[in-house]
């Protein structure tokens, strides 16, 4: 037994922590770390720094773009980016379409969609929930209808993240109302958001952000090649998904930051209060045991070659209970006299959290998946 | 990075299993438990037989010079089986013996240590002792009492920690005699245990202070967070097991979603202290200093005493009135379980100590 990386692996470590550092713009790193809001050009920038290195894609083939990293090598990356503060890459192109088109699509939407999505000139969005579809996902009924060589989409999505950035959406779409699996009536649609009769409207978090939207189609024609596999195996193409959604939930780099963040914060203001050094501390270890726990998941991965199985969910319910955690308390070691940075800047952090125990299968979802998938209830 | 056991450690722990399995079920450990002695002389020789107890001893005195990590395995199989022989106490004694003769002894299984450190009010504190020695021509003598000495009862040896003219030291004393008054009783968890009174017990010098000390609390905290997941994982696998088959209103309690969230977080806390009982076995194996070693236990040892009673209080609770019943095992996992919450310090203790080490 052995916790530690290897010496091959410190280097590879330290390597991109040093490459990171250096091209990583300063304007972009103090955005990130003042928690202030990031333009889809910030966004975009920072993609394409790291496409211009070959670095956006590691997961990819190689063939596409990918980098041949092993799974360890990808999760030092992931937390390297995380460490050195940069703006998140934007998933829903890299690591969610793309894996999908590379698995299910057609060499011809292969080649339309891998490069735009590698070197940042399409953004991409997700459009999966909708008003009545949340958690049960597969009630959803934003309807295509197939006319000819299209689709007609008539319908509504909704928390459609950076939806007003996008060029392109994926969408689950039910194509067979008549099936009494309701899984079994979903298609996995690719749409350009240009379309007309697609409406974006904004939903205003309680952080006061623009982050999220309403998107609304109406009458939206969509040609029959946007396709992805095939007609009402949706949700095959969806549950391939969520897997890749789930891999690197843990956050632990950007949680290692905020942490040491934190202690400074705490030291500055001479926090003595045992109380609160007692819930540091403790949050302080859950990180460890969720590094600890990752490394064993990823030490298994490597020498099995086995995809994480629900297991993984624990670790999107861990890291955002931390990531939660690390805000609150980062709010409550503010002196109460600072109403008005609290007000401006750790308030809203701390209130713009508690969407990560919401958001990307909630943890209560993740509970339902261990419970089924790993314990057999 | 690695976290499986090596080849010889996996045989190591699979033989201790099996044999656990076939000797040792909850059966077969009632009647031990049950019997005066409270512990089995025959369980001990089969340990020794299968060189537990050289195990973690020198080379030179028939031992395999094992760390914690090489104990790991051991150590779950026993929290799985609720082991009550005295082994931590005795491999703990032994670190603090150096290249002592009497460690052959303890290698071939005739001889049982127990370390005699913790006093009244000391509540963890490595560094309050009381207990007084005194030179006295070319020996020295013990005066003084020590509590809840685990394994006390069957030692034949105890090491002793106690204040000399150039602070704690300790000392090697046999067991029991005139000088050495052993009143035995028997856990929470039913290992036996005992508080000691030392009046003018003749004892020999050992090399070793306070840090020797702390070092040895941290190899046992590190290996009682092992035991802990072995508990922890046949208290999840044993609730498991009853939401599928215990059946209410008509089905079994597992298809209900406010006992399987409940599950879940039971399975997460072990993987969890699992994780955590890697890291303390392998800091105290390898650390650049005494620092880093005391970080990552007490680390270790904050997350499992908060999980041992999160998973011990949540498998009593699934199993519903059974879960009471001293006829199942998970009971008796429970009262392990909340034991080790507390060994060598509980998730208090730790937090302080953490936060001092930074």
């Amino acid at each position: 037994m052995d916790l530690n990386y290897s010496a091959e692996e410190l280097s590879f470590r330290d390597q991109t922590r040093a490459w990171l550092e250096a091209n990583l713009p300063k304007d972009l790193r103090d955005k990130v770390a003042n928690y202030e809001h990031l333009s889809r050009d910030d966004l975009l920038r920072w993609h394409r720094i790291l496409a211009k290195k070959g670095w956006v894609a590691p997961a990819w083939p190689k063939e596409w773009g990918g980098t041949d990293w092993n799974v360890v090598q990808r999760y030092i990356f992931e937390e390297e980016l995380g460490y050195v503060g940069s703006p998140p890459l934007i998933p829903f192109g890299i690591t969610m379409c793309g894996p999908v088109l590379l698995r299910f699509g057609t060499e011809a939407q292969k080649k339309r969609f891998l490069p735009r999505i590698y070197n940042g000139d399409d953004f991409w969005c997700q459009g999966y929930s909708e008003p009545g579809s949340g958690s049960d996902l597969a009630s959803l009924k934003t309807k295509a209808v197939r006319s000819g060589d299209h689709y007609v989409v008539n319908g509504q999505k909704i928390w459609t993240t950076l939806g007003h950035y996008a060029d392109w959406i994926f969408c689950l779409v039910r194509t067979d109302s008549s099936v009494e699996k309701r899984q079994e009536g979903i298609s996995f649609l690719l749409i350009d958001m240009k379309t007309p009769g697609i409406t974006v409207r904004p939903l205003i978090l309680m952080d006061g952000a623009h982050e999220v939207n309403e998107v609304f189609f109406e009458d939206v024609k969509v040609p029959a090649e946007n396709l992805v596999f095939q007609e009402n195996k949706g949700w095959t193409v969806a549950k391939y998904l969520l897997g890749h959604e789930r891999m690197n939930t843990g956050r632990i780099g950007a949680s290692k930051r905020e942490l040491a963040k934190l202690k400074d914060f705490v030291s500055q203001r001479n926090i003595v209060d045992v109380r609160f050094k007692d819930r540091l501390t403790r949050l302080e270890v859950e990180l460890m045991a969720l590094e600890i726990t990752n490394l064993r998941f990823l030490d298994t991965m490597r020498r099995t070659g086995q995809p994480p199985g629900a297991d993984v969910s624990m670790l999107k319910i861990k890291g955002t209970e931390i990531q939660q955690g690390l805000t609150e308390l980062m709010m409550q070691a503010e002196d109460p006299a600072e109403a008005a940075a609290i007000a401006g800047s750790l308030g809203p952090r701390y209130c713009s959290m508690r969407k990560t125990t919401i958001y990307a299968g909630s943890n209560e979802i993740q509970r339902n998946i261990i419970a089924k998938m790993t314990l057999g209830l | 990075m690695n976290f499986d056991y090596n080849e010889e450690q996996q045989l190591l722990a699979d033989s201790v299993r099996r044999y656990l399995q076939k000797d040792y079920d909850f059966e077969a450990r009632k009647k031990i438990v049950a019997s005066n002695e409270g512990w089995s002389a025959a369980v001990w020789a089969q340990f020794a037989e299968m060189g537990l107890m050289g195990l973690p001893l020198p080379a030179d005195y028939g031992g395999f010079g094992g760390g914690a990590v090489d104990l790991m395995g051991v150590m779950e199989a026993f929290g799985d089986a609720l082991v009550v022989e005295p082994y931590l106490p005795t491999v703990m004694a032994a670190r603090l013996l150096g290249k002592h003769p009497i460690l052959s002894s303890v290698a071939e299984g005739k001889t049982r240590l127990a370390l005699a450190h913790t006093e009244a009010g000391a509540r963890h504190r490595p560094g309050h002792v009381n207990v007084v020695a005194r030179k006295t021509g070319n020996g020295w003598t013990i005066e003084g009492e020590k509590k809840a000495v685990a394994g006390a009862p069957i030692a034949d040896m105890l090491v002793v920690s106690a204040k000399g003219p150039d602070g704690v030291a300790l000392f090697l004393v046999e067991s029991p005699s005139a000088e050495v008054k052993i009143n035995a009783f028997r856990a929470l968890d039913e290992t036996r245990s005992a508080d000691i009174v030392f009046k003018g017990a003749k004892a020999e010098k050992i090399d070793g202070g306070l840090a020797q000390i702390e070092d040895a609390i941290d190899f046992g905290t590190a290996l009682v967070c092992a035991e802990a997941v072995g508990a922890m994982k046949f208290a999840c696998d044993t609730t498991l097991e009853y939401l599928k088959t215990r059946k209410q209103f008509g089905v079994p309690i597992g298809t209900f979603q406010a006992l399987q969230h409940r599950m879940v977080d039971m399975f997460i806390a072990y993987e969890q202290a699992k994780s955590m009982a890697c890291l303390a076995c392998s800091k105290v194996d390898a650390s650049a200093n005494a620092t880093e070693r005391a970080r990552s236990v007490s680390a270790a040892k904050i997350k499992i005493s908060d999980n041992a009673r999160h998973v011990s209080q949540e498998a009593v609770q699934l199993h519903g009135g059974m879960g009471m019943s001293e006829e199942m095992k998970v009971s008796h996992t429970f009262r392990r379980l909340t034991v080790i919450a507390e060994q060598f310090g509980g998730a208090d203790y730790h937090l302080e100590r953490f936060a001092g080490l930074q």
